[in-house]
C-alpha cells in the first residue's frame, strides 16, 4: 500500500470530521482522489478548475520570477551601488544573483503572507459552510504579491487580503459567485486604506521609505526617489525612461507588472491554452488605443496647452499607453478572469473595449493617482452582467423576428 | 406591561430600523465617521422620533386622512428645528459637522415610517414607547458604526487617542500600525453596516427573506 492508498483510507476513515474540507483541499492538489468512475462512456477534460488555476500560475511565474530580479536591481540603481545595466534586458548586469536573492527575500514574504491569509480563510469558510474547499483562491494568491509596491508591510496586506476574500468573495457564496475581481479587490482597499504606501515616489523602490524615515528622524542620509514613469508623466516632467526599458521592465513598480515583454509571453500562452479570452485582450488594447489617439488629437489640435497639468500624459504618444503602469498586467491576467468578465462573446468585446478606454481616461485625468487600470477594471467588473444582459436579449430580439418572418 | 416593553425591544434587535428595515441608510453613512456625531444624531432622532409620535397620536383623530402627509411634515419640521438650533446654540462645532444631515432628520424615512403605520394608530404611550424604540434601534447602529469607523481609520474614540498618537508614534503605532484611511470613506459605513446584518442574520436564521 503506498503513500496514496493511505492517504485515500484516512479520508474515508474521517469522512464526516468537520475539518475534512481542509484536508481534500491539500489532498486533491497533490493526487487525483480515488473516487474516479471506471467503466462507461465519459468525456474526459483535462482543464478542471484546479488545471485552469495552475495554467495561469504557470502564466505568471516568469514575471514572478523578473519581479525579483527588478526589485534587487532597482533597489541597488537607486542607492547607487551599481551603474545602469547598458545592455538592458539581455545584460548579465540585470541577471545577477545578488539582483535576485534582495527581491527574492523581499517578494517571497508577500506571496506566503498573501496565500496564507487567503487560504486560512477559504478553509475556514469551507469548514463553517461545510463545502469543499474551492481552489478560486489559488490565482487570487499569486496576483496578489505582483500587483502591490514591494515594501507594503506584510500586516497591511494580510489585513487588505482579509478583507477581500470576506467582502470581495465569501459574502457573495465564494468561488465562481463574486462580482469583483478578488486580487483587485484586495488591491483597492490596500489603496483607499493606505494611500501612502500605494502611491507616490517612495514606495516603487525597495528601501526607499525607510530612508525617508531615516531622513524625518534628522539622519544624514540621501533621499531616494523611485518616481514611476506614470507619475512623472502626471507632474509634466516627462518620461524619464526610455522605450526599451519600458518594454523589458526595466523600470521601477509594482513587483510583477513592470515587464510587458513577459506579460505579453503570459498572455500569448494563456490564449494557446484556451484559457484567457484573446477577444479581451485585443479589445482592450483597442479600446486603450483609441483613448491615447483622442488624447493625442486633443494635443495636435493645441486645444490644451504645456502649462494644462493634464499635458504630460496626453501628449504621451498613444501606443506608449499600453507599455507603461499596469495596463498590460490588468488587461492579460485581470480583466480575463472569467468570472468577473462578461461571458457572451459579443460582451467580451464590449467589456474589454471599455476596459481599455476607461483605463486611459482615468489615468489621464484621475488627479489623485496616475493609473486608472484596476479602477477601470472593477467598475466594468460591476457592468458586465449588464453588458451580457443586452448582448442575449438583442440575440432573443433578432431571433424573434426571425421567426415573425418565417410565419408571415 | 409586557406588550409595552416589546415596542421597546422590537426594533433594538429583530425589527431594526437599519438592520433589518433598512430604512435611515443615508445618515448612517454619511455621520458616522466620528463617534460624537453618531450619538448626537442619535439623540436629536430619539428627540424628534419621541415627541413628534406623541404629538402625532395625540392629533390622531382630527387629521383628515387627505392631508396627514402634511400634518406630519409640520410636526417634524418644527422638531427638527427646534433641534438644529438647539445645536448651533450649544455645540456649534458639532453642528456644523452634522451640517445638512440634521435638516434631512425631516426625510429620514424612520421617522416619517413610525408616524404613518404606528402613531396614526395608538394612544400617545404606546406611540411614545415605540418611537423611543425605534429612535434607540437606530442609535444602536449609528453608535456601532461610529465607533468602529472613528476607532480604525482615526485611531481615536470622541476625539480621544486610544491607540496612541500617529505622528510622535507613540501606542500602536510605535509598531508600524497606521490608521486605515478607507474606513473614513462612505462606502465602509456601508460595509460595516452590511457586516452588522450578514452577522444578525446568521445568528437569527428567521430574518432571513429569499
Amino acid at each position: 500500500m503506498g503513500l496514496k492508498q493511505n492517504l485515500h483510507n484516512f479520508r474515508q476513515k474521517n469522512k464526516d470530521k468537520k475539518w475534512l474540507p481542509a484536508f481534500s483541499a491539500i489532498h486533491t492538489f497533490l493526487f487525483l482522489p480515488n473516487e474516479t468512475t471506471h467503466n462507461g462512456t465519459h468525456i474526459k477534460a483535462a482543464d478542471d478548475l484546479k488545471r485552469t488555476m495552475n495554467t495561469v500560475i504557470m502564466a505568471m511565474v516568469p514575471c514572478l520570477i523578473f519581479g525579483m530580479f527588478n526589485a534587487g536591481y532597482q533597489h541597488h540603481l537607486a542607492f547607487g551601488e551599481i551603474t545602469q545595466a547598458t545592455g538592458g534586458f539581455f545584460s548579465a548586469e540585470f541577471w545577477t544573483l545578488d539582483n535576485f536573492s534582495v527581491g527574492f527575500w523581499k517578494v517571497i514574504p508577500l506571496v506566503i503572507v498573501s496565500y496564507v491569509v487567503g487560504l486560512a480563510i477559504e478553509i475556514l469558510f469551507a469548514i463553517k459552510n461545510s463545502h469543499e474547499v474551492e481552489e478560486g483562491y489559488l490565482v487570487t494568491g499569486m496576483l496578489v504579491p505582483l500587483i502591490i509596491p514591494i515594501d507594503t508591510p506584510l500586516w497591511m496586506l494580510a489585513v487588505a487580503v482579509a478583507f477581500g476574500v470576506v467582502i470581495g468573495k465569501e459574502v457573495f457564496g465564494g468561488t465562481g459567485m463574486n462580482i469583483l475581481n478578488p486580487a483587485l479587490t484586495i488591491r483597492a482597499f490596500l489603496f483607499f486604506a493606505y494611500p501612502t504606501w500605494m502611491s507616490g515616489d517612495k514606495v516603487w523602490v525597495h528601501g526607499a521609505v525607510e530612508q525617508d524615515q531615516l531622513i524625518a528622524a534628522g539622519k544624514n542620509v540621501d533621499a531616494i526617489s523611485g518616481e514611476t514613469i506614470l507619475g512623472s508623466l502626471a507632474q509634466n516632467k516627462g518620461a524619464n525612461y526610455d522605450i526599451m526599458d519600458m518594454f523589458f521592465g526595466l523600470i521601477p513598480g509594482s513587483v510583477g507588472e513592470t515587464s510587458t515583454l513577459l506579460i505579453l509571453l503570459g498572455g500569448l500562452f494563456l490564449i494557446f491554452a484556451k484559457i484567457g479570452s484573446w477577444r479581451i485582450m485585443l479589445s482592450s488594447v483597442i479600446g486603450a488605443l483609441v483613448m491615447g489617439l483622442i488624447f493625442n488629437g486633443v494635443v495636435a489640435q493645441e486645444w490644451i496647452t504645456e502649462s494644462s497639468k493634464f499635458y504630460g500624459l496626453m501628449s504621451t504618444t498613444f501606443w506608449q499607453h499600453l507599455l507603461i503602469g499596469g495596463f498590460a498586467f490588468g488587461t492579460v491576467f485581470m480583466a480575463t478572469d472569467p468570472v468577473t468578465a462578461a461571458q457572451t462573446n459579443k460582451g467580451k468585446w464590449i467589456y474589454g473595449f471599455l476596459v481599455g478606454f476607461i483605463s486611459i481616461m482615468i489615468r489621464v485625468f484621475n488627479p489623485a493617482y496616475p493609473e486608472g487600470v484596476m479602477l477601470a477594471i472593477l467598475l466594468m467588473n460591476v457592468f458586465a452582467p449588464t453588458i451580457d444582459h443586452y448582448v442575449v436579449q438583442g440575440n432573443v430580439k433578432k431571433r424573434m423576428k426571425r421567426v415573425k418572418a418565417k410565419v408571415a | 406591561m409586557g406588550k409595552d416593553s416589546r415596542l421597546i425591544l422590537d426594533p433594538l434587535a429583530d425589527n431594526n430600523p437599519i438592520t433589518i428595515q433598512v430604512l435611515g441608510i443615508c445618515s448612517a453613512l454619511a455621520i458616522t465617521a466620528e463617534l460624537e456625531a453618531s450619538i448626537v444624531m442619535s439623540i436629536s432622532v430619539l428627540f424628534v422620533l419621541g415627541i413628534g409620535n406623541v404629538v402625532i397620536s395625540l392629533m390622531r383623530n382630527i387629521i383628515p386622512s387627505k392631508i396627514r402627509i402634511i400634518v406630519q411634515l409640520i410636526v417634524v419640521a418644527t422638531l427638527v428645528i427646534i433641534v438644529d438650533l438647539v445645536l448651533k446654540a450649544f455645540a456649534y462645532e458639532l453642528s456644523k459637522t452634522l451640517s445638512v444631515f440634521v435638516g434631512l432628520i425631516i426625510t429620514n424615512c424612520i421617522i416619517m415610517g413610525r408616524f404613518e403605520a404606528f402613531a396614526l394608530g395608538n394612544g400617545p404611550w404606546r406611540s411614545f414607547l415605540d418611537g423611543i424604540g425605534n429612535a434607540l434601534g437606530y442609535g444602536v447602529i449609528l453608535i456601532i458604526v461610529g465607533f468602529f469607523r472613528e476607532l480604525l481609520g482615526s485611531g481615536t474614540l470622541l476625539g480621544f487617542p486610544v491607540l496612541g498618537d500617529p505622528i510622535e508614534k507613540t501606542g500602536l503605532y510605535a509598531i508600524g500600525y497606521e490608521n486605515n484611511g478607507f474606513m473614513l470613506l462612505s462606502p465602509m459605513a456601508l460595509i460595516v453596516v452590511g457586516i452588522i446584518i450578514w452577522i444578525q442574520r446568521t445568528r437569527n436564521k428567521a430574518l432571513i427573506e429569499d
